[in-house]
């Protein structure tokens, strides 16, 4: 049974089409890679997935049930923001918040839900520095964390949004296999956004490519293709292979990426 | 004289006042720090003083003003939940008009100059046990406001997306925690007035914010900073009769100030492991 069921999903804002008939399934373990440049609606996708803003049309499910009605849990991996050096906040109590912070009162925290955090911090390699201020920490081991936040609550599924931003390569290897060991070993579906490919190149199930008002959803081989993005985008754009990794040549916003980022 | 003023009744009560204040700022501070509301918390009370001056001005009890004038903002912003420079320029451009206002209320009023003064100042000697009983009644709703709201407050402060993900309703809790605030406000206005709530409200999270990194213990910690300096303060005013404001004011400064310093020891003294370790140490497993 598929996990996440997407029929027919449109996003308009005003005049505006982000994308519509978007319709896909997410089966257990997969891990699907939303691509494409900035502004066709990736972040807006995850949060439709996550029942915080509702498509313009069409209808999501996640294990039967609408989003909105939160009946199971997803793991949700934000936009880096890096936390402030004085939070008084620990990798520990942020990977609680994942269990229970959406709960009223101060609770008690039981031996079950300290041994799941305790769980959570060793799976992602974050044992040695829960203790301390979560400001004081890199962007990687802060990103770890967060990992663990969204393990914690042991969902059905997870969205990470650009978890690789601005981590070192490194950090970007070891987020990864975080992510893709999860899946593999409990089966819980990811979604990826990312506006590269390539670290996440052997771990993709299927490609969702979002290009301005079109989109394409197949394996990597069928959508990173010339003449596939070339239809999307409905120019030339050329898909070559250097050495493993796939480069896009000739996108509308090939030469004003970092441009188009500062706006966001 | 000290131990014969330590005696008498109205200084028993204002250092009950003094703790009841200093318990509810030291508490509510850590979360106005966490969300960065300070400048919200300068503008609400300097409302809550447009407010108490226009009390004064009616010929009504000004404590009801500042409650009034500071709730009215409190809710206002809570309802807007603006971030950022967006909340910075609002809340600056309708603080200076209520303040414009104010200022119009307390020249039309022909009462007694010193009434208007403790409005700005504060009062705490004058005190009485009708309004510490009053004060002890809000301190204790904003007590049980911060303990129904802690955890998806403090989820909120942290990663509002992410709360919000999980049901978290972001706005009624910006509504909250900003009525919770101008209730502390009004209440901090009453000892140490409209120029110096920040000293009650931020000075005592500020420094608890960097001595711990444990989200309960700061609350612990900005309260007993708090205390000290208010209880402190009253004492000190006995002794030497500047006004109680600048004891108080000093005495969480310096608190401040030592917080910052044992800070900065703490994160040069070699042998704290996290500066020390590479940022790419045990990626490769």
């Amino acid at each position: 049974m598929s996990v996440v069921t997407a029929q027919g999903l449109a996003l308009r804002f005003g005049a505006r089409t982000l994308f519509e008939g978007l319709s896909f399934e997410l089966e257990p373990g997969e891990l699907l890679a939303v691509l494409g440049p900035n502004g066709t609606g990736k972040t807006s996708l995850v949060r439709i997935l996550l029942g915080l803003l509702e498509p313009s049309a069409g209808s999501v499910a996640i294990e039967g049930c609408p989003p909105r009605q939160r009946c199971h849990r997803i793991g949700y991996i934000p936009q880096q923001r890096i936390f402030d050096r004085d939070l008084t906040l620990r990798g520990r109590d942020l990977v609680r918040l994942g269990i229970d912070g959406h709960r009223w009162g101060f609770g008690r925290l039981d031996p079950a839900g300290a041994a799941r955090i305790d769980a959570a911090l060793a799976e992602v390699g974050a044992t040695r520095y829960s203790d301390a201020p979560i400001g004081v920490l890199s962007g990687g081991e802060q990103q770890r964390l967060r990992v663990a936040q969204a393990l914690v609550a042991d969902p059905v599924l997870i969205l990470a949004d650009e978890p690789l931003l601005s981590l070192d390569l490194a950090h970007q290897r070891g987020v990864v296999e975080l992510l893709d060991g999860r899946r593999r070993r409990a089966g819980t579906p990811v979604v990826f956004v990312t506006h590269d490919v390539n670290p996440i190149l052997h771990s993709v199930d299927r490609v969702l490519y979002l290009a301005p008002e079109h989109w394409a959803i197949g394996l990597p081989d069928e959508v990173m293709t010339s003449e596939t993005l070339s239809g999307l985008y409905g120019t030339d754009v050329d898909v070559l292979r250097v050495r493993g990794r796939i480069v896009v040549v000739g996108t509308p916003d090939d030469q004003h990426v970092h441009h188009v980022y500062e706006e966001h | 004289m000290f131990t014969q003023l330590l005696a008498q009744h109205f200084v028993h009560t204002a250092l009950w006042a003094g703790a009841v204040v200093a318990v509810v700022s030291g508490v509510i501070g850590v979360f106005v720090v966490a969300r960065g509301m300070s400048f919200a918390v300068h503008a609400i009370s300097e409302l809550g003083f447009t407010g108490g001056a226009g009390a004064l001005f009616l010929g009504l009890d000004p404590v009801l003003g500042m409650f009034a004038g500071s709730l009215v903002v409190g809710l206002a912003l809570g309802l807007l939940s603006l971030r950022g420079r967006e909340r910075d320029s609002a809340i600056g451009a309708v603080l200076a008009f209520g303040l414009g206002i104010g200022v119009l209320f307390i020249t039309l009023y022909q009462g007694y100059a010193t009434t208007a003064t403790s409005l700005l100042f504060g009062s705490i000697v004058s005190v009485s046990g009708a309004q510490l009983r009053d004060l002890a009644i809000v301190a204790g709703i904003v007590l049980a406001g911060v303990a129904v709201l802690y955890r998806p407050l403090l989820f909120s402060s942290v990663d509002p997306e992410i709360a919000a993900s999980r049901g978290v309703p972001l706005r009624a809790l910006s509504v909250g925690i900003f009525l919770l605030l101008a209730l502390t406000t009004a209440e901090a206005l009453q000892v140490v007035g409209v120029l110096l709530v920040l000293t009650l409200v931020i000075t005592p999270a500020a420094a608890a914010q960097r001595l711990t990194g444990r989200p309960g213990r700061a609350i612990v910690l900005a309260v007993a900073i708090a205390l000290v300096s208010t209880e402190g303060g009253i004492l000190l005013s006995l002794e030497k009769s500047w006004p109680t404001s600048f004891f108080i004011s000093a005495i969480s400064f310096a608190a401040y100030v030592a917080a910052r310093l044992v800070d900065w020891r703490r994160n040069r003294r070699p042998s704290e492991p996290l500066q020390l370790e590479p940022a790419t140490a045990d990626v490769s497993r």
